[in-house]
């Protein structure tokens, strides 16, 4: 959709700062929300024991999930460039649907939402969820 | 039709029972101004509402945003046909107000992180699960007289 302003980059970088010291319980807490209100999502994880919230895999998977977007934060500038070998990996190795980007990006959305609520703005909202769009878009870059 | 467990119905009904309409619904529409500022297109009557600052402070705006979520609760009134409890609202919709029903989904999901942002961990997955369940609804139900 429309690209990051100025603005949005520096939002997200002054937001980041003060959210990423709980990047891990942010991403375990997103990802086991999709599991859950997204039932479609399981079947890229058949692999794993138990998908159940604060299980073993959920918890790991959510820290990876999350240093990609921090990840990401750092790499603001070119999401493109910054984000090739991720792309490739989604691509080739993952083969994740790209819809599903979208539903993992709400959940994080809604996670930012109750553990910042009042950090959290509509202003701030838009700029993450610009971001966040920015980034799914990246990571589909190498799919075809 | 839609098939609502005993557990789901009493989620809604307890979100609903415990809602301050006063404070979310102005909440979940200025969100969406500002989130998704196209759909700023059906409010050029209301004043000023260029920035989010204007948004904010429009009295209009939070009016509208108690109405628009009073909207729901004949949904939670009629969970067992909420199709037809929307026919009436469904045709103001499309043939009065105009509104683009993909704009229906922004505000879905607006207020749903309002609700979390006020409710906080006690919006469980299954909360969130039940809550956008009943959202996509509605939503579909306001879809049903667009032709």
């Amino acid at each position: 959709m429309t690209s990051l302003t100025a603005k949005d980059k520096d939002t997200v970088r002054s937001f980041w700062a003060k959210v990423s010291g709980k990047a891990e319980d942010i991403g375990m807490d997103a990802l086991a929300r999709m599991l859950i209100v997204y039932p479609q999502t399981k079947t890229y994880f058949a692999h794993w024991k138990d998908l159940s919230p604060g299980s073993a895999p959920v918890k790991k998977h959510g820290i990876t999930v999350m240093n990609g977007v921090g990840f990401a934060v750092e790499k603001i500038d070119d999401l493109k460039a910054g984000l090739l070998s991720l792309s490739e990996l989604h691509a080739f190795t993952l083969r994740v649907d790209p819809a599903n980007f979208k539903i993992i990006s709400h959940n994080i959305l809604v996670v930012l939402a109750i553990m910042f609520p009042n950090e959290f703005t509509p202003q701030v909202h838009v700029s993450m969820d610009k971001f966040l769009a920015a980034l799914a878009l990246a990571l589909a870059e190498k799919y075809r | 039709m839609v098939e609502w467990t005993d557990q789901e119905r009493k989620i809604i009904a307890g979100i609903f029972a415990n809602l301050d309409y006063n404070d979310i619904g102005p909440k979940a529409l200025r969100r969406c101004l500002i989130v998704y500022p196209w759909t700023q297109r059906h409010f050029s009557s209301y004043g000023s509402i260029n920035t989010p600052e204007a948004i904010q402070s429009n009295q209009k705006i939070a009016d509208h945003g108690i109405k628009v979520l009073h909207g729901l609760d004949r949904a939670v009134k009629n969970m067992d046909n909420i199709k037809a409890a929307y026919t009436e609202l469904s045709i103001l919709h499309s043939e009065k107000l105009h509104v683009d029903p993909d704009n229906f989904k922004c505000l879905s999901d607006c207020l749903t992180i309002v609700i979390a942002a006020k409710l906080k961990d006690a919006f469980t997955a299954d909360m969130q699960a039940t809550f956008q369940k009943f959202l996509a609804v509605v939503v579909s139900a306001l879809g049903t007289q667009y032709h």
